[in-house]
């Protein structure tokens, strides 16, 4: 009898036990896995402003006028704080990198100096040109390295936490690819001569309210939502198709269509607004395994798909191949004038030459009737305003939208400073740079065997 | 210390099996290689390598054989095209690509080789191959010294003039610092003929002038996407296509808001923002479909329809949740203002 009651109390205590160490262990796990994704977090956002950090110097490095380059070196200065503080939250204490470090509080304090200067009054010197120069360049080569060690991280799935643990049982050299790496990076920097410090046209707004301001036409039902995407597909006929509605969330209505391909097999998802039936995007799923069509060819096909379908004065502005599909994108030309934010993405698949691609949000949004814009100055007038070290390559005209949302008729410049390719947007009426980007490489690809 | 003699002596073994292949192969390579297409900024592959080759070879070009057609190569063929007389328009097509082969030979094994192997060298016309592949540092040197050739370059170099044809245009143009053979420079160590051993290279392959590249978004590096794919795995494998494109663009959409933070890493790794990075899901290896979709998102697709936020109907905790305005659902994922 006692020996039963015994046996059941010590059975209680022994899963009790266990399951008290299984609580403890999920919470240990929990634990380690929120301490990693803060130094993950920290160690991308390094990486992130890093990165950055050489865009900008090099957007200073294009820029000729004041009142653009203030705000600029402000910027650099406030990346540089955003990397400090990221650097700082790792767990690197333990290593020597001061160089880096001061690297960093260099370019902050030139970035912060020059900012506050009133440089109208007071322009930078040819001596502190150079600096900036050769701080942009060892930034490259830090930001190189970095993406390197992220590329690493990333791939083998590096933990911070391993670096940690071995840290802390600081026995033998350390040997751990992040820990590496980031010495790499000192290294290079402290290998750096001593700096003589002296004394996206992207954000187009698209946003619902815009699209439902922009609508006309009659509101359609759901079968001639589906004969319009028929046509737009070039797939007449009997297309079968699933049609929902999207909810209240959003300023305009339009139904979600999915399709199921008659002919490959392959779904198809596309949204139509109710009124008016404007197809907003469409998106094919498939992976595309080989390239038989040439980047060109892809881009006549889209040009094509986007005449079909009702866009006028449409002009190929930029094209990318990324493995096997073409990435087009398309603005609206307006007496020769390109309109970036009346812009299309097509993508190719180039297997097949199948529109696998459509996205007009920014277009539906914006297309309007413009009235003739008014050019106060001429290509030549608006060159004076360039940085002289630029060697201009391209001119077009061109609408943006720029700081402050509005739209404005502008001088779109490519031109090069040493390799990299610099696009400047001058503002037609009143000369102001509007806008100066450098524009991405390709990226290198790393191997780590 | 012994094992790194091992490894030197394998390296010296690989390096002259290189060049014995090298060798054998040499006099069967005269291909054309050019493919039909019309070449176009933006495009990849093998026939942006030729063209890359082909144009530094007469001094075109001196940025870095990619194989990307980028800016760097938009306004080489472009300078080409003003100076002979073709359309400027940056496509290069038939009649281009039968200028660069009159005008200049391209070697398509040895420059995929450099390419696979990384290494550094430039590929000037004027320039010998074998000091094109010099050690580390060796661009900035400019040391280019003339040598008896061994049999092996003897043949490189006959094939050289063969290139000067009358519209040969390198004459004109200012030869690249690369490739220009400066008499006063010191002598680098000419490499004994046929056993490249000391040239085998010992650090340069952290340095190449040579490398394969891919095109990546405006503002995107290629471990952004990475990072975000493995987001949208870790959160929407399973679920249809359209709906990890929708939470690639929810990703983006946090990224431009004002209220969350303005990079993929500080939205994605932002404390409770997404299950699958506190369960550490993050952390599994991400499929092609969800790179994918991130690249979908990134090119402008958004089947949200611009929202910030979205959940699991089944699973989801919070109520507050559940008084944002709905757009649509996708699968399993309410997606809301």
């Amino acid at each position: 009898m006692i020996r039963s009651i015994i046996i059941g109390v010590l059975a209680v205590a022994v899963v009790g036990t266990g399951y008290w160490g299984y609580l403890e262990h999920q919470e240990k796990n929990a634990v380690l896995i929120q301490a990693e994704n803060n130094y993950q977090r920290a160690f991308h956002e390094l990486s992130y402003n890093l990165d950055h950090l050489h865009d900008e110097l090099g957007s200073t490095l294009a820029m000729n006028s004041q009142d653009r380059l203030s705000p600029s070196l402000t910027d650099v200065w406030r990346i540089t704080a955003q990397a400090q503080n990221d650097l700082g939250q790792l767990p690197l204490s333990l290593l020597p990198f001061s160089k880096t470090e001061e690297f960093l509080y260099k370019i902050g304090d030139y970035s912060y100096r020059n900012s506050v200067r009133d440089l109208d009054q007071d322009p930078l010197t040819d001596e502190e040109y150079e600096s900036l120069k050769e701080l942009y360049h060892q930034s490259g080569e830090i930001q190189n390295e970095m993406r390197k060690v992220q590329g690493m991280v990333i791939e083998d799935d590096l933990k911070w936490m391993d670096v940690e643990l071995e840290m802390a049982s600081k026995d033998e050299p350390l040997d751990n690819a992040i820990v590496n790496g980031f010495e790499v990076i000192d290294e290079k920097v402290g290998g750096f001569s001593e700096v003589d410090f002296g004394t996206g046209a992207k954000e187009i707004s698209a946003d619902d309210e815009k699209i439902a301001e922009n609508l006309d036409g009659e509101e359609i039902d759901e079968q001639e939502a589906v004969n319009i995407a028929g046509e737009f597909l070039d797939r007449e006929g009997n297309l079968e198709a699933e049609v929902e509605n999207t909810g209240d969330g959003l300023a305009y209505d339009a139904y979600s269509l999915l399709i199921e391909d008659p002919e490959d097999n392959h779904t198809i998802y596309m949204d139509i607004t109710k009124k008016g039936g404007k197809p907003l995007w469409l998106l094919e799923d498939r992976q595309v395994e080989s390239a038989e069509i040439s980047l060109h060819e892809a881009s006549e096909k889209a040009k094509s798909f986007i005449n079909k379908n009702g866009f006028d004065n449409m002009q190929l502005v930029d094209s990318k191949q990324y493995d096997n599909v073409g990435v087009f994108n398309f603005a609206h030309l307006h007496d020769d004038i390109r309109v970036y934010s009346d812009s299309v993405v097509v993508e190719v698949a180039l297997d097949n030459s199948d529109v696998i691609g459509y996205e007009a949000f920014a277009y539906i949004a914006n297309h309007k009737e413009r009235k003739p814009s008014n050019q106060e100055l001429s290509e030549e007038e608006a060159k004076e305003n360039l940085n002289p070290s630029l060697e201009v390559m391209e001119h077009h005209m061109a609408v943006i939208e720029n700081d402050l949302e509005e739209e404005v008729l502008c001088h779109e410049f490519f031109g090069v400073i040493d390799d990299d390719t610099y696009r400047i947007f001058i503002n037609a009426e009143n000369g102001r740079e509007e806008k100066v980007e450098k524009m991405d490489r390709a990226e290198p690809v790393y191997d780590f065997d | 210390m012994k094992s790194q003699e091992i490894r030197r002596l394998k390296r010296m073994l690989f390096a002259a099996l290189v060049c014995m292949q090298f060798v054998i192969i040499l006099p069967s390579m005269e291909v054309d290689a050019f493919t039909d297409q019309i070449i176009q900024k933006g495009a990849t592959g093998d026939d942006v390598v030729e063209l890359q080759s082909r144009l530094q070879y007469i001094g075109f070009y001196n940025e870095t054989i990619d194989g990307v057609y980028g800016w760097g190569t938009y306004w080489s063929v472009k300078k080409y095209q003003e100076e002979f007389g073709l359309e400027v328009d940056g496509l290069v097509g038939t009649k281009m690509k039968q200028m660069l082969k009159k005008s200049t030979d391209f070697d398509k094994e040895y420059v995929h080789r450099m390419l696979e192997e990384g290494r550094k060298f430039t590929y000037y016309g004027d320039t010998p191959k074998d000091i094109q592949k010099g050690p580390k540092g060796s661009k900035d040197q400019k040391a280019k010294q003339e040598h008896p050739p061994s049999p092996g370059q003897e043949q490189e170099q006959q094939r050289a003039p063969e290139g000067e044809q009358p519209e040969q245009p390198a004459a004109e143009e200012p030869v690249p610092e690369e490739g220009a053979p400066a008499e006063e420079a010191p002598p680098e160590e000419v490499p004994a003929e046929d056993t490249p051993a000391e040239e085998a290279p010992q650090e340069q392959d952290n340095d190449a002038d040579i490398q394969k590249a891919i095109n990546t978004p405006e503002g995107f590096t290629d471990n952004d996407i990475q990072i975000m794919a493995a987001a949208v795995y870790g959160e929407a494998r399973g679920e249809p296509y359209v709906g990890q494109v929708a939470v690639a663009a929810v990703i983006l959409n946090r990224i431009e808001s004002p209220t969350f933070p303005n990079t993929a890493s500080g939205v994605i790794y932002e404390p409770r923002a997404f299950t699958a990075v506190a369960d550490g899901q993050i952390n599994l290896e991400p499929d092609e479909t969800a790179r994918r979709a991130v690249m979908d998102a990134i090119n402008g697709q958004d089947p949200s329809g611009g929202v910030e936020y979205y959940f699991n109907p089944d699973t989801a905790t919070s109520d507050w949740i559940w008084t944002r305005r709905q757009v649509k659902r996708i699968g399993k994922h309410v997606f809301c203002e």
